[in-house]
Parts: C-alpha cells; structure tokens; sequence
C-alpha cells in the first residue's frame, strides 16, 4: 500500500496540470466564439503559406 | 529636399508590410461592431474579414460568428457607413450596433467567472470520486480514513470556492424573507460537506464529498448554460437599442440633442431624414412616410401649417418645423404609457421553472426535516438521523430544474438564433408555445414597406428611357423604386436635360426641347389611379401612369402558410387604406383582414382575442403597433421596428425574411414538451430514491449513481432539441 504515498501525488498534480491548462485557455479567450473556431479551419485561407 | 527623400523611403518600404501584419492580427481596440444576421459558414468568415479589410483604413477585422457580429479597428476617419455598404454590396446583411453600449468585455468577465468555477468543482469532483470508489470498493480502517482525509482536503476548498454562486443567492434571498431554489442547494452543499468532515473525523464508514462536489458541479453547468443563452440575448438586445441617436438640426444649422429642445424652437429636416421632434412645418414643401407611425404606405403630402409627428421620414424637399413637444411630451413617448399599461399585466407570467420551484424548495426541507425528525423519535441517534436528512437532501437534487430547463432553452435557443431569430425575453419560448391566433402587421412587417414596380410591361418603351432620366434624379422613393426596376429591364435611358426637383411635386425636365416631368398626378393635370403610382408626362402626350405595388417581405408567405398548417387562426390588422391592405391579404392567403386600424384599435382588438381565451402572437414593426404587442401574450418583431417596438417584444427577427416563424412555434412547442418531459423523469426518480433514502438505506455510492444517472438523463432529453423535431 506504500505506493499510494506517490501514486496519490502524482494523480493530483497531473489533474492540477489539466486544470492550469484549462484556467489558461479561459484566459485566452478560446471560448468566444466556438462555432467561428470549428469553421474557421474550413477556411484555405492560409493553406498554402502560414498566418504571418 | 534630399532629407525628406531620406526619412521617407525606409518609411514606405516598410508600410505595405505593416499593413499586412496589422490585418491578421486581433482586434484590441474596438471602434465598430457590425451585426452579421446572415451569416453561417467558413466561407461567410473569411468573406466578409477579407472585405472589411480591404477598405482603406481598416486595420483589422475579426468575425465571430457564434454571436454573428463583426469587431473592426479602424482610423477616426473611416465611416461605418462605407463598410456597411461594401458589405451589402458583397452580398453580406450588416447592421451598425453601438460598441460602446456593448458590455462584451464586462459579460464575459463574468462567464468565465463561471468556467473557471466549473473546472475547479469538475477537477476536485473527479479526484475525489477516484478515492470514493476505492472505499466503495472495500477500503477500511487507516486507508478509509486517509482517503476521506484527502477528500476533505480536495473537497472543502473547491466547495468553497466554487458554489460560491449559490450561497450568494441563496443569502440573498433569505435576507428578504424568501425560499428560492438555491436555498435548498446550498443547504445540500453544506450540509453534507459538514456532515461528512464530522464523520471523517470520527471515522466513520460514510463521506458524502463526492456528492456534494457532483451537485455543485452538475448545476454549475446549469448555471453557465443558462448565463450563456440570457448574455446573447441581452447584449444582441442591448446593442440593437443603440441605433438611433436622438439629436436635431436647428435651422442655424447647429446640431443639439432632443433634450435640450424648447417649445417655438425651430428645426430643419432634410430629405431623407426622420423628423425627431412633433411640431408644425412653417417654411418647405415635401412629402412624408408616416408607415412607421400609422402604417400608411402612401407618402403625405406636407406644407406650411402641416402638423408634424416625431417619427416620420421627410422624403424630397427640406422642411422647416416649430417645436411643439419634445422628447418626453411628443408622440412618440405617448406610446410608451400604452405600452407600460399592456406589460403590467404580461409580467404576471410565470415560467414553468418558477412555478416547479416555488412547489419544490419548500417540499424538498419539509421531507428532510421530517426524516430528520423520524429518525429521531426512532432510534434518538442525532449522528443517523441527521446523515439520513442529508442523503435525502442529496438525493432530492434539482438537477431536472437546475440543469435540465437551461439545457432545453439554450437548445432551442441556439436553434433559433442561428435561424435568425433573437429571444429576449426568459419566459417567450414558453408562451409561444401556447400561440393559437397570429396576428400581423402590414406596413414593414409583411411587406418591406418598399415599393415595387407592377406595370413596367403596359408602359410604352419610349416612356420607360425618359422615366427612368428623371427618377435617377430623385431620392423619393417611387423614384428609386421605378429607378431600380428600370435599370433591371435593361432600358437605357433618355438624354433628359435640366433635371430639377420640384419638392412635394415631382421631377421635371427636358428632352430635346420639350418638357418632361414625372410626378403627382395632380401636379401633371393626370387622372389619379387607386392605387400608389407616379405618372409620366412628355410633351403634350396623354400622362402614362407607373403602378407600385408593396413589395412582400421574403418568407412572408412561407411563414403564414407553415403557421396556418399548424392549426394557428391567422388575422392582417394594418393601419393603411383597405384596398391595400386586401391586395396583401389575398396575394398572401390571410382571409381575416382589417383596415384603417388606428394604434389604439389594434390594442383592443388584441385585448378582445385575449379577453375571448385566445393566446395572440403579435408581429409587427411599426409604433403603432408598440401597444398591440406589449397586450399580446408574446410578440416579436423585425430587425427594422423602432426601438421602442423592439423593446417590447419578446423576441427580433435578425434578418431580413419572416421565414423562421414557423419553426420558431414548432421549436416552442417542443422544448415545453421537452421540460415537462424532464419534471416527469425527475419526479419518477424522486419517487424511486426518496423512500430508499428515507428508509435509512442510501449509500454515497447510491447517492452518487442516482444524481449522476439523472442529470444525464435530463440532459440527453434535452439536447434531442438539436435536431430536427
């Protein structure tokens, strides 16, 4: 059973690391407009050379 | 001169790329926002940013196309007006909305307030339920106690930072002496968070973290879904409000707001413009659209002593009026009385929701308090009844009324909004439902209020190149109308010279030699036809007539025959004279018509079908129709009303057609049936778990089944909504 003294850390800060990056996709402003984004990679506008 | 030379070239080197960097980056700094009603695809997207860039001064342009708005940051210079106009050029529906009534950034702020709650209940949820199921699973003794020690640790935090929400309202209300639904959630959150620490402490074989972190999880969501449908329907409101400017030109040419307007005060309307103020015209002749007032589709004739109402639109020649009212005192603020008259008695509506609610927290602490008390007089372990009271709270959770009802309004109205349909009003989808009798405005609602061409084949070729001269150079709308429709037959036309208005006349001039006008028929000594039209004289010829019919609005007849085939009585109240009004009436299929309906009558005759156990959905656009739509049990009305008409509405049609009107009844009366379906679910659950829970026989893993496996129940019920119904 000593091995929970690692394993339950280690479950912990993984699922913290989900939650950074879930605070810092909040952050940055990537649920604004869902449906834009989902169409958006329709789009060919920058298919042949990349968003400068 | 070589200096200049000097600083200059690396200068515009550099520029063109500057300005392509400038173009691709995000907008920061927000000068227009630009409503998109018909947008929908990738192609849309990138469309109309390629176009908004490629205007000079635009600097960037960002699409976002859930909200179906346009972000521009362009130079003090640019007009929103040219960008509009490309835009419609190109093909795309743009309405200006007012950035700086839109509080985007402050809503979101507050939305992601919510996300971020959401996660962190979410995270602390799952980690806790990882330790639960190893002590449902059998841990016992030290490991039970560490694994419940670890929960409390992840648990306690979360919850207090994320239910947060439901304590603030839930304090809020019993301050005031009230019991609303987060009362009985906060409760559950709290008392079975302090239940299971107690318990941990002791080590005891039973935590309820896990359940209390799922509740807070689960209605959280509920929350965010319902913030998210009441956020874009508030700022698309808000930010339609914001159209019109109230501000006069005084006869010295000096611009002032409306308020600042005294009685006597003298001010000019140029052709084009909407008169602002009621008053009396002392110097001009012209003509006035008084559609939006009274739903007249033939312009008045005005001069001196003609009395004016604020809200008109002056057609050809400029005017001078006299202030009699202003703002508060004119006419246009008289409607509002009606209209507060008419809301009282709308706001008595109770959502479904409420209703469910005002039953449910007050039985959901009666059946806890009687558990509680049972258990007592039972055994007289405080410790057992008082776990028994919480499995009970638990157990009873209100997901089908904190999760399931957003869930349902936000599919329907996310459904709605991307058929072009805005819903204002929290409780509208409900009443819609209910509609049986439909009752439409004419003047701008079933048609566009705009004139059409109907007889351009009778008129003899000649005549057509000639008319078509002098309407180019006219603002009247007859002109532009027979402009349009001459340009779209191909006529190339006549070489008329000195072209002159004659304001509230017509148009004159001459064609090699011989005088041509168009115009009244009055004015050209013509016998006037029934119906709107504008007659052509050359020379001494007879004067040909050109007539106008009113050009229907797109879908108005698809919307009137999908809401006749659902059973749904469907009545034309138009201000406008009868022989209009039942020339629409037949080319549309509507047989219940009624004309020369003053403001005041359409309230009534709205008031009678109420009074008569009909629910009426009003459409309409016009002022006069401000009254009628505030009585009705629902109203909706077009991107295109006054402002005050589309305050009182309950819902705003985006774009241009009436078409979604039909689905939005069928989509109203599916989602009531998808709610009340979920009170079902949730009531046939409750009578499953409540006695179980009672009996003293709910574990957490119990607990956690039976609130899991209803939530997502109700939530699936309420997402078939997506689909076709």
């Amino acid at each position: 059973m000593n091995v929970l003294v690692y394993l339950i850390p280690i479950s912990i800060f993984l699922g913290g690391l989900g939650l950074a990056g879930f605070f810092w996709s909040i952050r940055s402003r990537q649920y604004d407009d869902p449906d834009g984004d989902a169409n958006r990679i329709l789009t060919g506008d920058y298919d042949d050379h990349p968003k400068p | 001169m070589s200096e200049v030379q000097i600083s200059a070239c690396p200068a515009c080197v550099a520029a063109p790329a500057a300005e392509e960097a400038a173009h691709a980056r995000d907008v920061r700094d927000t000068r227009f926002v630009l409503s998109l009603p018909a947008i929908y695809c990738a192609a849309c997207i990138s469309g109309v940013e390629r176009e908004l860039t490629k205007q000079p001064g635009v600097r960037a342009a960002r699409v976002n196309l859930t909200l179906k708005r346009a972000q521009i940051e362009a130079d003090e210079d640019v007009s929103v007006d040219t960008l509009i106009g490309a835009l419609t050029r190109a093909g795309y529906e743009a309405y200006e909305l007012d950035a700086g009534a839109i509080s985007a950034t402050e809503t979101d702020k507050k939305g992601r307030a919510i996300l971020t709650r959401i996660a962190v209940s979410g995270f602390a949820m799952m980690n806790v339920m990882l330790l639960s199921i190893a002590v449902w699973s059998g841990a016992s003794d030290v490991t039970r106690d560490m694994f419940h020690w670890i929960s409390a640790a992840i648990a306690l935090p979360a919850i207090a930072y994320a239910a947060q929400p439901f304590f603030g309202s839930a304090w809020t209300a019993l301050k005031a002496k009230r019991l609303n639904m987060d009362v009985p959630i906060s409760l559950a959150i709290l008392l079975a968070g302090g239940m299971s620490l107690f318990e941990t402490m002791e080590s005891g074989r039973h935590a309820y973290f896990d359940a209390a972190l799922s509740l807070t999880f689960f209605l959280l969501a509920g929350r965010y879904l319902d913030y998210r449908t009441r956020s874009v329907a508030r700022s698309a409101a808000e930010e339609l409000a914001a159209l019109e400017v109230p501000r006069a030109t005084l006869a010295d040419g000096t611009v002032v707001s409306i308020t600042d307007l005294a009685k006597g005060a003298l001010v000019r309307v140029v052709p084009g413009a909407r008169v602002p103020v009621d008053g009396i015209v002392v110097e001009g002749a012209s003509e006035l659209d008084r559609s939006l007032l009274t739903g007249e589709s033939l312009p008045v004739e005005a001069g001196v002593d003609t009395i004016v109402s604020a809200g008109e639109v002056n057609l050809t020649g400029p005017l001078v009026v006299k202030v009699t009212a202003a703002g508060e005192d004119s006419s246009l603020h008289r409607m509002a009385d009606l209209v507060a008259m008419a809301e009282t008695s709308r706001n008595k509506y109770t959502s479904l929701a409420d209703r469910a609610a005002q039953i449910y927290a007050p039985a959901v602490h009666l059946l806890a308090l009687f558990a509680f008390v049972g258990w007592m007089i039972g055994t007289g372990d405080v410790r057992h009844s008082l776990n028994i009271a919480v499995a009970v709270l638990i157990i009873t959770c209100p997901c089908a009324l904190g999760l399931a009802v957003p869930a349902v309004t936000t599919a329907a109205s996310g459904r709605l909004f991307r058929s072009g349909m805005l819903i204002k009003s929290a409780t509208a989808l409900e009443r819609l439902a209910e509609v049986d009798t439909v009752v439409f405005d004419k003047t701008g609602t079933l048609t566009e209020g705009k004139p059409e061409l109907s007889n351009l084949r009778e008129i003899p070729p000649h005549a057509r190149g000639v008319a078509m001269a002098l309407a180019a150079g006219s603002a009247h709308p007859l002109s532009a109308a027979l402009y349009d429709a001459t340009r779209a037959a191909d006529v190339i036309p006549a070489n008329v010279t000195n072209i002159r208005e004659v304001p509230g006349q017509g148009v004159e001039g001459e064609l090699n030699g011989e005088p041509v006008r168009l115009g009244r028929a009055t004015w050209l000594g013509a016998e006037a036809l029934s119906q709107t039209a504008t007659y052509l004289k050359i020379g001494e010829e007879t004067p040909v007539a050109f007539a106008f019919v009113d050009h229907l609005r797109d879908g108005a007849a698809e919307a009137v025959a999908a809401l006749k085939r659902q059973g749904k009585d469907v009545v034309l109240l138009s201000g406008d004279a009868p022989a209009a009004v039942a020339d629409i009436a037949q080319r549309i299929g509507i047989e219940a018509w009624d004309a020369e309906c003053l403001p005041e009558t359409k309230a009534l005759r709205v008031g009678e079908l109420t009074r008569s156990g009909r629910k009426v959905l009003m459409v309409g656009d016009g002022l006069n129709d401000t009254a009628a739509l505030a009585a009705a049990h629902v109203s909706i009305s077009p991107a295109s009303a006054l402002e005050a008409t589309r305050v009182v509405s309950d819902m705003v049609l985006l774009g241009k057609t009436l078409a979604p009107l039909g689905e939005a009844t069928q989509v109203a009366v599916s989602a009531t049936k998808r709610i009340k379906e979920n009170f079902n679910i949730a009531t046939l659950y409750n009578l499953i778990a409540v006695p179980i829970a009672l009996a003293g026989f709910a574990t957490p893993l119990a607990a956690a089944l039976a609130m899991s496996f209803s939530s997502i129940t109700v939530s699936l019920n309420a997402l078939r909504l997506r689909g076709k119904p």
